[in-house]
Order: C-alpha cells, then sequence, then structure tokens
C-alpha cells in the first residue's frame, strides 16, 4: 500500500523543515494564524517530536488583526509552549497608518511589508518559513520552495536556483535570507482537509456566526472594534458571516454562510464559484501585483 | 472548484473519506509553445473544473486583450505565470499545476521546451513520476522530441506519454499518426522506459484529453485522462532494501535519541537489522516514533524518526541501511552532470556537493564525453556550457554513502553548487564508484613533510605570486628567491614560461587550458611543499577559483597570495615581452586583461603595489610578513 496524496504532502512538508532546522542558523516560522499557519505549526510540531520546533514564531502584527485572532495566537503560543516574537512597525504606528486612513496598498507595505523586513534585521533571522502555497496564485507557482531573498530580502523571479530532487541549497552569504515554504505543493482543498482529518484547531472566524458587518465596495466588513469609520446613516447589522482567509479586519471581506462546522466549510468550498483569494484587497491593484509586491520583500 | 460529485451537496463526509485515501501523480509536461503545452494543461485545469468563475472571467478578458485565439478562450494564458513570460509570450520556468479527479491528486511540473532551458526540465523530470511530450501531428518527431526524452530517460522516468496533438489540423489522420508513433518508438526504445503510451489529441479543441474523442473513432486507446488516473507507478516497496539517509539526530533530552528522515527505499519495521553507512556500525531499530505514538512498520516516501537499540554514533550525512543490500560508499566516481550555469564547468575546479543530506567538496577530475542531447551522439569537449550534458569522473573530499542513481534516485542525485556565489551550477547522477579509493592506499611514510622540512630548518609554504602579464610577478620572485638563499633557505621558482615550456607545452590559452595548466602547477607546487621547500608560484592565474584550488591542495597557513596588483595602463605601457601590442593587433587570443577576463583576488594574504614600490621594496614587505609569521624562524 503506497502512501496516500496527504502522507505525501506531509511527508515532503517535514522533510523540508528538518532541512531547515539542520542547515541554517537562525530560522523561524512566520505565524500569520490562519488556517495555513495552523496546519504549518502542526507539521512543525510533528517534524521534530519529540523535541519541540527548534525555532520561533513570528507574527508581524499590523495592529489591525481581528481581536480574535491576537487571543486565539496567544493562547496556543502558551498552551504549545513555544516562543513567541510579536514585531509591530512603530514607525507606521507613530504616523497613524491604517487601512481607513491611507488605503489598502500603502498600509499593507508599511506595516506588513515594511515590518517584516524590520523584524527579519532586527533578528538576523536566515531563514523564515511562510505557509505560502503555489495554487493561491501565478507568480507563487514558480516560485522555489527555498527562495533565495537579497540582503535587501528582494526576489529576483528570474534569478531563481534550480531547485531538483528533494535536495535544497540552503548556502547564503551574510546579510542574505531564505524564505521555505514547505507548503508549496500543498492545495485549498488539502488544507482543509488535512485539519479534518489531523482535527487542527482554527479560529473561529472561519466558521459561521452573527457577527456586525457593513458593506463597503461590494466586501462585506466585519466591525470588530470602533475604529471603523462609520458614513451618516450607516449602522452595523448582524449577520451570519464567515471569514474564507484572515487578514487586517477592513481588507478581509466576509462571506454570507451558515457552515458553523469543519465539514460544512469543506462543503461550502467545494461547491463555491470563486477564488480564495478574491475576498483580499490586495490582489485586485494590478494584473502582475503580487509578483511585483514579491520583488519588493512581500512575503 | 465546482467538483460535479454529488457527494459533496449530498454527504460531505463521505466525500471526505473517499477523497482521503487518493493517490498521487506526478508527471512532467515537455514541449514547446508551439506544440500547445501550455493549452494543453490548461485544458486539464478547465475540464477537471480547477478554474473559478472569478478566474474565468479574468481569462475571458485576457483572452480579448493578448490572447492568440480570436473568439476563443486562450487556455495557455491560465498557466504563463511570470509578467516577462506574458510578454514574451514564452514559458520561461518551472511551473507547477495542481488538480484533481475523482481518483488521484495531480501535480504537473510545466516546462519550457527550447534547448536553453534544458536545465529547468531536468529541474521538473527529477520529480516527477511520469513525462507527457508533446508532439505537433504536423512535424512529426523532431530534435526536440528526442532531447525531451533523453532527458527524461536521463533523470529516471519510466512511464511516457506521447500525446500527438493538434490531429484537428491533419484531419485526425490514423495513417499520420502510426508513422509519428511507429518514428518515437524506434529511437526510444534505447532509453530504458518501461512504458510508452501514444495518444491522438487535440487540446485546443479537448480531443481525447478528459474524454474518448468522437473525431477519431479508429483510436482504440485511452484519453490522457483515464491513463494519468490508472497508470501504475507505486513504488517497488517489496523488491528494494530499506535505506534512510540521516537528515537530523533528535536529542529533546539525555534520554532520548533519534534519527530523522525521509526514508528513500524499502520498508522498515521495529526488530530489524540495520547497518550504518559509511561507519559500518550495526544495531537493531527498537523504535519508529511520530507525534501519533510509535508505528509498526514506515515506508518509502514517509518521515519519520528512529531509534536504536545500542547507542552508536551517527551523524547527519549518513545512511541507515537494511543489512542484507546496503548502499555503498566511495570518494570516487562516474556521474552525469547537466550544467546549469552560464560559466562553464572546467575539469579540475571545485565545486560544492550536496548529496544525501551533506556537503563536500567535489573536484571533476575528468570530462569524459559530452552528450548530444539532441541526437544521444557522444562528443569530446574540454567544458560543459550552460544546458550540456556530460559524463564526469568526480572526486571527494571525503568518502560519502551513495546507492547508483538507476537505482535510487534519492541517493545517487547531487547539485553542485559554487564556492562563491552559493548558486546551485550543476546537477548529476551518480553512476558508479570507479573503486579507486579502494586501491589507492597512502603509504605512511615515515619521513614526512615536517621531518623534511625541520632537516632544511624552514617551514615550508607556497607563495603564490598573482597578477596581469606585465605587473613585475617574475622580476620580484626572482629576487624574492636570491634573498631567500642568501638566508639559508631552500626553494625553487615555478614561473609561467618555464613550465610553459615542458610540464604544460601540451596546453594552450583556452579557458578550458588555462585551468588545466594552474591544476598541474598548484599539484607540482603541493608535491614541493611535501618535499619541504619554499616555492615561489609566479604564474597570472586569472581565475580566482583555480586560485582556490591551490589553497584547497595545501594546508592552512601553507598558501600565502601574493597580488602584484598593476593597473592594465602600466602593465601594457610597460609591456616588456611586446605581447600586449601582438594582442591588441588581434595576434594573440584570449590575452588576460585585453580579451580574457583578470579576477582579482579578494583577500590576498600580500598585495603589492608595483605603481609606487620598486621591486626591492616589494621583497622587504613579502620578507618581513614572513619574518612575522614564522616562517623564517627554524623549526
Amino acid at each position: 500500500m503506497s502512501l496516500t496524496h496527504l502522507e505525501l504532502l506531509e511527508a515532503e512538508s517535514i522533510h523540508i523543515m528538518r532541512e531547515v532546522a539542520a542547515e541554517c542558523e537562525n530560522p523561524v516560522m512566520l505565524y500569520s494564524i490562519g488556517k495555513d499557519s495552523s496546519v504549518m505549526l502542526h507539521l512543525a510540531l510533528k517534524a521534530f517530536y519529540p523535541s519541540k520546533p527548534p525555532f520561533p514564531l513570528l507574527h508581524v502584527d499590523t495592529t489591525w488583526k481581528f481581536r480574535e485572532m491576537i487571543e486565539f495566537r496567544d493562547t496556543l503560543a502558551t498552551k504549545l509552549g513555544l516562543e513567541l516574537l510579536v514585531h509591530i512597525n512603530e514607525d507606521g504606528v507613530r504616523e497613524g497608518v491604517g487601512p481607513f486612513s491611507h488605503g489598502s496598498a500603502y498600509h499593507t507595505d508599511v506595516m506588513k511589508t515594511q515590518a517584516l523586513k524590520q523584524a527579519l534585521s532586527k533578528y538576523k533571522f536566515d531563514a523564515a518559513f511562510g505557509g505560502a502555497r503555489r495554487d493561491e496564485e501565478k507568480s507563487r507557482a514558480k516560485e522555489r520552495i527555498f527562495s533565495f531573498r537579497s540582503a535587501q530580502h528582494r526576489w529576483d523571479p528570474k534569478n531563481q536556483r534550480p531547485e531538483l530532487w528533494n535536495i535544497y541549497n540552503t548556502r547564503i552569504s551574510k546579510g542574505e535570507s531564505m524564505r521555505v515554504f514547505p507548503m508549496s505543493n500543498w492545495t485549498e482543498l488539502d488544507i482543509w482537509q488535512y485539519i479534518h482529518l489531523e482535527n487542527i484547531e482554527i479560529p473561529s472566524l472561519y466558521f459561521a456566526a452573527k457577527r456586525p458587518v457593513v458593506e463597503r465596495d461590494g466586501l462585506i466588513i466585519m466591525v470588530d472594534d470602533n475604529r471603523v469609520p462609520l458614513e451618516p446613516g450607516e449602522e452595523p447589522v448582524e449577520k451570519m458571516v464567515r471569514f474564507r482567509t484572515l487578514g487586517c479586519y477592513p481588507l478581509t471581506g466576509a462571506v454570507e454562510s451558515e457552515a458553523t462546522t469543519l465539514p460544512d466549510i469543506i462543503q461550502e468550498t467545494l461547491l463555491t464559484t470563486s477564488s480564495e483569494r478574491q475576498g483580499r484587497a490586495i490582489d485586485k491593484d494590478a494584473s502582475a501585483s503580487m509578483e511585483k509586491k514579491k520583488q519588493e520583500g512581500y512575503f | 472548484m465546482s467538483h460535479q460529485d454529488n457527494l459533496i451537496a449530498e454527504d460531505i463526509l463521505a466525500y471526505l473519506e473517499a477523497q482521503r485515501n487518493k493517490s498521487y501523480l506526478r508527471c512532467l509536461t515537455c514541449g514547446s509553445v508551439d506544440d500547445g503545452k501550455s493549452t494543453l494543461i490548461g485544458r486539464l485545469l478547465f475540464d477537471s473544473k480547477m478554474i473559478y468563475e472569478d478566474q474565468l472571467s479574468a481569462l475571458e478578458s485576457d483572452s480579448k486583450k493578448s490572447g492568440t485565439q480570436g473568439e476563443k478562450i486562450d487556455l495557455a494564458l491560465l498557466v504563463d505565470g511570470l509578467a516577462a513570460e506574458r510578454e514574451q509570450g514564452i514559458t520561461i520556468d518551472v511551473a507547477y499545476r495542481f488538480f484533481s479527479t475523482d481518483k488521484r491528486k495531480f501535480i504537473i511540473a510545466d516546462t519550457p521546451g527550447h534547448i536553453q532551458y534544458t536545465r529547468n526540465m531536468a529541474t521538473g523530470a527529477s520529480t516527477a513520476d511520469l513525462a507527457i511530450i508533446l508532439i505537433d501531428a504536423r512535424k512529426g518527431v523532431l530534435d526536440q522530441t528526442r532531447r525531451h526524452s533523453y532527458i527524461a530517460s536521463l533523470l529516471g522516468i519510466r512511464n511516457i506519454v506521447v500525446a500527438i496533438n493538434k490531429m484537428d489540423l491533419v484531419e485526425f489522420s490514423q495513417h499520420k499518426f502510426n508513422e509519428i508513433e511507429e518514428a518515437y518508438r524506434s529511437f526510444a526504445d534505447k532509453l530504458n522506459f518501461k512504458e510508452i503510451v501514444c495518444i491522438p489529441m487535440s487540446a485546443l479543441d479537448g480531443d481525447n484529453v478528459m474524454n474518448r474523442s468522437e473525431r477519431c473513432k479508429w483510436y482504440k486507446g485511452m484519453s490522457l485522462m483515464q491513463h494519468l488516473e490508472t497508470v501504475d507507478i507505486s513504488p517497488e516497496i517489496a523488491e528494494t532494501s530499506f535505506r534512510m539517509p540521516v537528515q537530523w539526530v533528535n536529542r529533546p533530552n539525555l534520554d532520548f535519541r533519534g534519527y530523522s528522515g525521509t526514508i528513500a527505499a524499502g520498508m522498515v519495521k521495529p526488530g530489524d537489522e540495520i547497518i550504518v553507512i559509511p561507519s559500518g556500525k550495526r544495531s537493531v531499530v527498537d523504535k519508529i516514533v511520530i507525534r501519533d505514538g510509535d508505528l509498526y512498520q514506515a515506508e518509502v516516501n514517509e518521515s519519520v524518526t528512529i531509534t536504536l537499540r545500542d547507542e552508536i554514533d551517527i551523524s547527519r550525512g549518513d545512511i541507515i541501511c537494511s543489512t542484507d543490500d546496503p548502499a555503498e560508499q566511495s570518494d570516487q566516481f562516474q556521474a552525469h552532470i547537466i550544467w546549469m550555469e552560464e560559466e562553464e564547468m572546467f575539469p579540475g575546479r571545485q565545486y560544492i556537493m550536496k548529496v544525501n543530506n551533506q556537503t563536500v567538496p567535489a573536484t571533476v577530475t575528468d570530462l569524459k564525453y559530452k552528450v548530444n542531447v539532441n541526437n544521444f551522439a557522444h562528443e569530446a569537449g574540454k567544458s560543459l556550457a550552460l544546458n550540456e550534458v556530460g559524463v564526469c569522473n568526480l572526486s571527494l573530499g571525503k568518502p560519502i554513502p551513495f546507492d547508483p542513481y538507476k537505482k535510487n534516485r534519492h541517493t545517487g542525485a547531487f547539485i553542485l553548487i559554487d564556492r562563491q556565489t552559493n548558486a546551485t551550477i550543476g546537477a548529476g547522477m551518480l553512476e558508479f564508484s570507479l573503486r579507486r579509493a579502494a586501491n589507492v592506499v597512502w603509504q605512511d611514510l615515515e619521513v614526512g613533510k615536517m621531518e623534511r622540512a625541520s632537516l632544511k630548518h624552514q617551514k615550508p609554504a607556497v607563495l603564490w605570486f598573482t597578477g596581469l602579464s606585465g605587473s613585475g610577478k617574475s622580476t620580484i620572485a626572482a629576487l624574492l628567491e636570491k634573498k631567500l638563499f642568501d638566508i639559508g633557505r631552500h626553494t625553487y621558482v615555478l614561473d609561467g614560461d618555464n613550465v610553459r615550456h615542458g610540464l604544460n607545452n601540451d596546453l594552450g590559452f583556452t579557458d578550458a587550458d588555462r585551468v588545466e595548466n594552474i591544476r598541474r602547477v598548484a599539484e607540482t607546487s603541493r608535491l614541493m611543499v611535501e618535499a619541504g621547500l619554499m616555492v615561489l608560484v609566479s604564474f597570472i592565474s586569472p581565475f580566482r577559483s583555480e586560485r582556490q584550488m591551490a589553497r584547497n591542495l595545501l594546508d592552512d597557513g601553507e598558501f600565502i597570495e601574493v597580488f602584484v596588483n598593476t593597473p592594465l595602463e602600466v602593465a601594457e605601457k610597460r609591456d616588456v615581452k611586446g605581447l600586449y601590442k601582438k594582442a591588441r593587433e588581434g595576434k594573440i587570443k584570449n590575452f588576460t586583461g585585453i580579451d580574457s577576463p583578470y579576477e582579482q583576488p579578494e583577500n590576498a594574504e600580500i598585495i603589492v603595489n608595483t605603481v609606487e614600490t620598486t621591486p626591492e621594496q616589494a621583497v622587504e614587505h613579502i620578507l618581513a610578513y614572513l619574518d612575522e609569521r614564522g616562517y623564517l624562524k627554524s623549526i
């Protein structure tokens, strides 16, 4: 009996994580609290058992995450006894950068991309795990599992190292780093199925519940705190909604849904007719926008 | 992802249970844009309903803007990912595509077909179980068909689908199809494939892609998808012996010592006897540990942690094997190498090899022949250029455990890494051990380097003078030798000119010959250091990697690089031998500084500036260095 596709994907991810632990001096796992991060963390626990993962978690906090995400993050890190680093771009905080006042592009650049670069430089990490998958977006489909970054954190898509078999070249010079994507070959359905099969804990924002929301430019935005500027006469309404991805709450559109259990969510995901990233404002800017952002250092 | 499966809507739990047991197939598509490769992949994604509505509407608008199919949807646009590719209308990298059917999950490595992208195809092939080779029915078997088939075979793919595409443009002619199939099989016989399946197809219209086409009833075989869903690619677990390259030693506390790795062949159970290669130590498997509990057994491709009954010394890079047929070990190999870098590969250069979870220094000692990837002919050559394939002899810094690639794709594969840039510059497949390591036993001589040197009351070393022609290397070396001789040191000068008239009189000035020239000089100077001498080497030696190679042959402190730094203008103005003039007139080719590069040393021990200092001052400077570091004291 040969392995099923999920068993093979799991084994591949574990192999990648161990390779980083064995060869990189100061690795870190980027933890974004979403379902992909949850799976990645679960894989890390498996990869090194009975040891703990030999690296800390890093969360880049834009200060605009759903409150529940932050609670989930802190509870989980304590429960597992893992080191959790939280980085906030204090320059951005001082300037009062936020998605409502500065727009999604500027906010994402300052509070996410710049903040990430700050954190990686500050702690001198030479390898950072990310939960990105190749099925998410066209330019991701061509990115290596071990993706080289210059000392300026830049990705050069035309000058990537060939990556053969499961032999990964982890060698870098001082100041340079690797982004490592152990779940490159997973698809969205694989992620859900694995969460189901392994009983992995995810934030309840993924499940439908009555939540206060307003509608903006076709996106359903949750009023997670009092920082949402309401138009005159605009009132948040309670709706049964859930989130397909988790990010900054003003940039993450909810979908109306009755899915309150994991099988319900998977069913809905399979029957849905729009792709996962559609709920994210960031991908719509330009046709090749993700490729450009990645060259500049976005995960 | 509107899977048509009614089960999703009716009984999601039953559906998930069924999904769980899907198998997995990794395939590679090869062909050029003209063959309709991107269209075929787009078709597979489209017809297996992997396209969402928002992606479809984006595709429709893109098709109108930059499509090549008029009013029809251009499926190729779905897969040509990078912006540069969309502009140029070509696929320049490897992209991975995912789709699934009710029976299987698929990863397709989408790779370009032109000869300048051979390395990308090899990359895609390295993880694939099956290759789909596209042929344009109007054109038949071309050079590129042979090339794609050869690379697939070289990387160990055993299952081939020949997609004879664009059948709609030859009116689904059975005669045409048979002709192409026959032509394909006649050359592919040599390539050691397990199975070749030829399918007539129109990717553009979908004929024989998902379902059998009504338009060519004479074809009785399966559609592409029917074949992909049923082809048997399961690993031969029972017939192969267990081995697991150790990736990480798992030591959470003093009471637990486990060895983590991905199983590369066979299966393992607690109680199995094992042997560790290269140490040869034996033990018995105690437990197979995973987070969910201990396993009764584990098999190829699983990532596990194994504990043993005995405490034996095992490190990353060792292979734990079953005792019946363990891996071999050697430090001398014959191997196939695919070169992946602009800068050519030269025999004599030293690279870093990553193989079985460890990195070792590796030198290509001989390029036996190059393989013409279009017609499989063996050709003589002195170097391997980007995208060329060659059969080489390799010598490693230490013995490694391995299997021949034909026996195991995991334990017989390696990559080569550049020492300076850290780029992956080559990939290779180990064929067999040259067994020289086993035969050459170093004589344990009672008189060694230290004894010889001490008789001469000196510390042996190489002073390696590098710099442009006319920079003053030989003048300074000769003066220095005189001074050292005067104070009773035993020396010898190896000079570019005198060596080229004797030892190296068979070498010219091409890059390959320059590398060999330096290799011989480096080896000669090493022997002289063994003899206890102070060796003064005066060679232009323009390439960093050759100087590094010479340095690596010697022990720490024995190699002193002296950079005679004279700007080109100055050296050319001096032109003691009249060579620059001839080079400028085109009478001498490959002249360093004129039409061949000089790579300056980055970490030379001594730098001599001949514009501001006289040769005598330079010699004083070098003597001071030697004195300070104890080279002139008796030992």
